[in-house]
């Protein structure tokens, strides 16, 4: 089962003084299991365009889609049994305690 | 013949529900259709109501119903289409439940705790849970679910629907936790019955939901028997519930436990639930509903208010404010620190607890602090204070039964 793990800034971050888990170790890690197929960082806020197609016309603006706080800064691919094991691996992620998490199955198109 | 009838119905009930819950989930783990699984169910039960009364209640009753429920499922799963896998395990595991070995009943168990965790499972919205496990596991009408939420039923259908799906979709596994992750897990499930409880306990509640939360904690504790919190929700249940005919006066009308008709309460739920009580580990090592199940205890088993163990009240009310700090939970600890060790020590807790105005809106709370300073003797204080929680309270009976304190100073 695929699962697109956004990874989000979050208004209210973990206060844990404890040390945040280390980014790279946890790509390696999740990479040589096979969980992570790909993923990667996004650039700021200030970089984002979107783009809509309305009547046939192409409407180019920029900033992202939702005024939101919370920012998606980040995204990571998974392949994984169930979503007991996706939360797994997203717990251990760093952006789960500066952040949140937000973890969607791949839509099942072809059922009903 | 309205014998046989009473009767055939009388099995038919005591079978459904232990058959119901071992089909359901035993289907579920299976094929994965939660409403093929729920429907064959109840299907077997309504055979199964139709035909013991002229036919005769099986030997097997719980065997009956599986093999109606597998014959089912499988008529309906052989008209889509479906791995052969499947096909073959539903056939096998009516079989073997039929014939009931001892090492695949013990399978079968595991799969109503399965389910239970299923049903439960965080990524679900909690109302969802609730009624997920009302609906799946008690077997509770749809309808009957909604009344209780206060929704229509077809609000309740979707919310259904969508907790299913979302099972479905996002594959939330139908799995016990194992490790760390029971351990996090185990309180939001204990979480749900307690919710189901209370659903069941209040005054505007639906009193059968309240026995359906212990028959489920029941079987809780009895498949996670190295679960101590488990044990103790159920022993907490009890303990409430054995109250449930003194609590309510004539009228209706809520009576305090100090008012209480101590004769009336369940003397057989409250020796159960003390027995379970001493395999829980002590105070000091006790979970939240360990240490609620003890509070209640100390009152269930005291002979009156005076003669109630405050200092073990008191002790188990420190301990819950440290491991599940609210307002309610200060104010109930002033008043056991005030039996315990005397209106001084009590007010001094009350008045810190109240420091952050969290406690503004409680009424209960001038009547405490009322109650503190009459028995520190300060009685034209304590009766000023008890006329001001009079205007405060909402009901008339509560209204009366402080201004009869007010009057007695």
């Amino acid at each position: 089962m695929k699962y697109l793990m956004f990874v989000c800034t979050d208004t209210e971050p973990d206060t844990d003084p404890a040390p945040e888990p280390d980014i790279d170790a946890w790509v390696d890690k999740h990479d040589a299991s096979g969980q992570r197929l790909r993923g990667m960082g996004l650039g700021p806020k200030s970089t984002a365009t979107t783009v809509r197609v309305r009547n046939g016309q192409t409407l180019v603006s920029d900033g992202p889609f939702a005024e939101t706080k919370e920012l998606i800064v980040g995204f990571d691919l998974l392949e994984c049994a169930d979503l007991d094991e996706a939360i797994e691996v997203a717990r251990a992620h760093p952006m789960a305690r500066g952040g949140r998490i937000e973890i969607r199955p791949q839509a099942d198109w072809d059922k009903s | 013949m309205t014998d046989v009838r009473a009767a055939a119905a009388q099995a038919a009930a005591a079978a459904a529900t232990d058959a119901y819950q071992r089909i359901v989930a035993a289907l579920i783990r299976i094929t994965g259709d939660w409403t093929l699984a729920e429907d064959s169910a109840q299907e077997a039960l309504a055979l199964a109501l139709d035909r013991w009364p002229t036919d005769g209640v099986p030997d097997n009753p719980g065997g009956w119903l599986m093999t109606v429920a597998r014959n089912r499922a499988l008529d309906v799963l052989r008209r889509g289409t479906v791995e052969r896998r499947k096909l073959r395990d539903v056939a096998v595991l009516a079989l073997t439940a039929a014939t009931a070995a001892p090492e695949r009943q013990e399978e079968i168990v595991d799969d109503r705790l399965r389910l239970i965790f299923t049903c439960c499972h965080p990524a679900l919205p909690l109302e969802a849970r609730v009624a997920l496990t009302l609906r799946t596991i008690c077997a509770v009408a749809t309808a009957d679910i909604a009344q209780a939420f206060l929704v229509s039923e077809s609000t309740m259908t979707r919310r259904l629907t969508r907790a299913k799906t979302k099972i479905t979709e996002a594959r939330i596994p139908y799995r016990v936790p194992t490790g760390p992750a029971l351990t996090e897990r185990l309180p939001g499930v204990l979480a749900v019955l307690y919710l189901l409880f209370t659903h069941g306990y209040n005054a505007d509640g639906e009193p059968a939901f309240a026995d359906e939360a212990i028959r489920l904690s029941r079987l809780l504790a009895r498949l996670m028997p190295d679960q101590p919190e488990a044990r103790a929700l159920l022993a907490l249940f009890l303990l409430q519930h054995s109250r449930r005919d003194a609590r309510r006066d004539a009228t209706g009308g809520l009576v305090p436990l100090d008012r209480q008709d101590r004769s009336r309460w369940d003397h057989t739920a409250i020796a159960e639930a003390t027995g379970i009580l001493s395999s829980v580990p002590g105070v000091s090592g006790s979970g939240v509903y360990a240490l609620q199940a003890q509070i209640a205890a100390c009152h269930a088993t005291a002979p009156s208010i005076a003669d109630t163990d405050w200092t073990r009240v008191a002790d188990c009310y420190d301990r819950l404010a440290e491991q599940q700090p609210s307002p309610v939970i200060e104010l109930n600890r002033a008043v056991a620190h005030g039996y315990a060790h005397g209106p001084a020590a009590g007010l001094d807790l009350l008045a810190r607890a109240r420091a952050g105005g969290a406690l503004d809106d409680y009424p209960l709370v001038i009547a405490a602090e009322a109650d503190l300073t009459a028995r520190s003797g300060d009685r034209v204080r304590a009766a000023r204070l008890f006329r001001e929680a009079a205007d405060r309270v909402p009901g008339d009976a509560e209204r009366r039964a402080l201004l009869d304190r007010a009057d007695e100073l």
